[in-house]
């Protein structure tokens, strides 16, 4: 099977490649730092990825991106691409970025514009081979504007939207999108936060979110149990809503 | 954030970082204000205050695999690769890690600064006697490799040294062969303390030997056990199984753990081996992690944790040791679920290892105030006799007990102090041993 990876150095999306490499995959990463590139393709290998390509790009970068996807297709020998998966993301200063509309406008690109570009330059090759699928990590945090992260709830749930329609879009071509709404996880992303019962780590959910891809499901909330808690706060009627912090 | 060490005593508040990369971390280390106690951390899993300072390092994203050798028996990895995962990785190739310790759930970091020990040391000598080469992050930020050839006496400091040289990023292991994930084991029962040494000593050519020890039987069973041995089977296949645990999802109430709970368990335990001894097969998890199969079991002592004792008698005086530690705990009532007793072979080159020639006996405590001062009198036995206790387990020990039992602390130090010069690596138990800097204030047991 062959798996092209964006945003490849994430905790989530390196704990899912490992479990790819194990099935004996090849796999081809792109993330921004080139040494952490190295060290995981190295680790791959060993773990028994049959290849590893490696593509340094910084996503907010779009003219960049068609490169990337060019070098993925290059790697595999003009091979169908059986799964991408994007998985980049930031998590900003709520407060910073309500100030100061260059960061928001950043970090909407992060988290959701340069997702968007990256797709543009997936579909059409993925169309030609009719067949693959498309899976984008998303978040919890798109489902409802809250108070601490809406900046970053807002790019996200662009994303998820647009998933929504392009799923439709790409059914008669044979593509499968899915949308994976991790949770809280403890990743270099929320190092500052304190962890508590609700808290998941990247190798817990790898293992559903390699099955959700696996079974080509259309979104996923991962660990499971955040389907029920999402469930419950987009109910909450928004006279009560607009007054928690939560 | 509040963190402990498996035993859950004693606690303290600190800050965690976890590079993301070795590069991250050595620009990390030099930046760090002078007088900083600082402490590497692998996956928690020593019992006390080894792993605790105000400022821990993690290593949990230190832990890619860098090359797999079959042919030639090694392995290189992150120091934050457990060895759940290097079993998951090595068995199905027929490779089988050299030393094991009670839970596979521990770093490569974690099993080198503390030099553990498994059921076979007798037989193939610590953790560390297989590692061929390590990197080792000092305060500076400088990466040193060293090994027996290279920096040596760094190596045999760091081997063993809990973390206080710096911080291990990578290391090389040398791996064993092995042609089934089966383990071939034999269970024996011994009426007490004597018959328990006994079959120790008679069975001390077989690769895995350990003895369980009810230490709530008094009188004439005094010692009482159930000696496991065990070696790998020739037969049988290299399928790895994902082994499926329970958890216990909060901290019970620690009143379960009482006098008479443990005494039924012990009974039930003793009696249950006692009449399935024999010969049989098991899956090599089953025999070497039996306590991994209930996540999180360190919940079971309550909210105030435990403590886990662990000492070494040379063997001239271990019987006569060992009959006045057991005589003191049984007649305090401060039983304990696990007391494994084990034989040691000789001591290695490492400065701080724990293990030497004798035998070693585990004891848990359900932590209460009175404990304290029990432990204290178990010390002074320990030392009677010629003993030490283990420093992966220990929370409480004093700075004269150690050095004394120690006595190569004074070479540790020097060397400590040359890769070290401002005191960055400092856990609270080394500061309570007198290795390190100073008072570390914050902690509440
Ligand atoms: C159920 C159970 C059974 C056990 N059985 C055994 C046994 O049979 N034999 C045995 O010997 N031990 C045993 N232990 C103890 C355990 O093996 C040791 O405490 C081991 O050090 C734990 O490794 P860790 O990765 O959890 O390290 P931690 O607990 O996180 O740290 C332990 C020490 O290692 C240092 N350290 C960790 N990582 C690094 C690094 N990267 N660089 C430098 N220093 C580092 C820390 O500073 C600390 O001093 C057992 C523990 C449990 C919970
Ligand atoms: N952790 C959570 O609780 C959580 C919850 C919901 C959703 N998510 C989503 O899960 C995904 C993975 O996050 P994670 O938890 O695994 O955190 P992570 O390890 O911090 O991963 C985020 C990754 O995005 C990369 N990135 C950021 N900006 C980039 C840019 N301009 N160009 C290229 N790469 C860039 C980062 O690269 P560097 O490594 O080079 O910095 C990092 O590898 C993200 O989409 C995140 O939004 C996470």
């Amino acid at each position: 099977m062959n798996i092209l990876i964006i945003g490849a150095n994430s905790a989530i999306a390196n704990a899912v490649a490992r479990r790819y490499a194990a099935r004996h995959c090849s796999l081809f990463l792109v993330a921004r730092n080139e040494k952490r590139l190295q060290t995981q393709r190295q680790d791959l290998e060993v773990r028994g990825a049959k290849r590893v390509g490696i593509h340094v790009l910084n996503v907010l970068e779009h003219d960049k991106h068609a490169e990337a996807i060019k070098a993925g297709h290059a790697f595999f020998d003009g091979a169908d691409i059986d799964i991408a998966l994007i998985s980049h993301g930031s998590l900003p200063d709520q407060d910073a970025a309500e100030a100061d509309f260059e960061l928001a406008k950043r970090e909407i690109d992060v988290n959701g514009l340069s997702v968007i570009s990256l797709l543009s330059h997936l579909i059409p090759p993925f169309k030609a081979q009719g067949r693959g699928i498309l899976a984008v990590v998303t978040s919890v945090a798109g489902d409802r504007g809250r108070q601490p992260n809406f900046i970053y709830g807002a790019a996200k749930s662009l994303v998820s939207t647009y998933l929504q329609g392009l799923r439709g879009k790409l059914l008669p071509h044979g593509i499968h999108v899915v949308d994976i709404r991790p949770g809280l996880v403890d990743s270099p992303m929320t190092a500052q936060f304190e962890k508590g019962a609700l808290w998941s780590t990247p190798e817990l959910v790898a293992a559903p979110i390699e099955k959700a891809i696996d079974g080509k499901r259309h979104t996923v909330y991962v660990p499971g149990y955040w389907r029920i808690i999402m469930g419950i706060v987009c109910s909450i009627p928004e006279v009560v809503f607009k007054r928690l912090k939560l | 954030m509040l963190l402990t060490g498996w035993g859950r005593y004693p606690t303290v508040t600190s800050q965690v970082t976890a590079p993301g990369n070795v590069d991250a971390l050595t620009k990390q280390l030099p930046a760090y204000p002078s007088g900083t106690c600082l402490i590497p951390r692998g996956a928690g899993r020593s019992y006390g205050d080894s792993a605790l300072a105000e400022q821990v390092v993690s290593s949990r994203f230190l832990d890619n695999f860098i090359a797999l050798d079959a042919d030639n028996l090694r392995i290189s990895c992150g120091a934050g690769v457990t060895l759940a995962e290097v079993l998951r990785l090595c068995v199905p190739q027929g490779l089988f890690p050299p030393v094991l310790p009670g839970t596979k759930h521990i770093s490569m970091g974690g099993a080198i600064a503390a030099d553990i020990h498994g059921k076979n040391h007798h037989v193939d000598g610590t953790f560390c006697d297989h590692v061929e080469s390590i990197s080792l992050a000092l305060a500076s930020g400088e990466l040193v490799h060293c090994s027996r050839s290279e920096n040596s006496e760094l190596f045999h400091a760091t081997c063993g040294g809990m973390g206080l040289t710096g911080v291990i990023v990578e290391a090389r292991l040398k791996l064993a062969k092995v042609s089934s994930v089966s383990i071939n084991t034999e269970s024996i029962a011994a009426a007490n303390l004597k018959e328990s040494l006994t079959l120790l000593n008679e069975h001390n050519e077989k690769k895995y030997v350990v003895a369980w020890v009810d230490c709530l039987a008094r009188g004439a069973a005094l010692g009482r056990g159930i000696i496991h041995c065990g070696d790998h089977s020739d037969a049988g296949e290299l399928r790895h199984r994902e082994s499926s645990s329970i958890g216990v999802p909060f901290t019970t109430p620690g009143l379960l753990l009482n006098r008479v709970t443990m005494a039924t368990f012990n009974n039930l335990y003793f009696n249950r081996h006692s009449w399935a001894k024999g010969a049989r097969q098991q899956y090599y998890d089953k025999f070497f992690f039996p306590l991994d199969s209930i996540r999180n079991w360190n919940r079971l002592y309550g909210s105030r944790g435990f403590l886990q004792y662990q000492f070494v008698l040379p063997d001239e005086s271990a019987e006569s040791g060992l009959t006045e530690i057991l005589g003191a705990v049984s007649s305090a009532g401060k039983g304990s679920f696990l007391a494994v007793l084990k034989r040691f072979g000789a001591a290695n080159e490492n400065l701080l290892s724990f293990p030497r020639a004798g035998l070693t006996l585990t004891l848990d405590f359900k932590f209460e105030p009175s404990l304290l001062s029990l432990l204290d009198e178990l010390d002074a036995m320990v030392l009677a006799h010629g003993g030490r206790l283990y420093l992966a387990k220990d929370a409480r020990m004093s700075e004269a007990v150690f050095k004394q039992s120690y006595p190569n602390w004074e070479a540790f130090k020097a060397i400590k102090d040359r890769v070290d010069p401002d005191g960055l690596f400092a856990s609270m138990q080394s500061n309570r041993l007198g290795l390190s800097g100073a008072d570390m204030g914050s902690s509440t047991a």
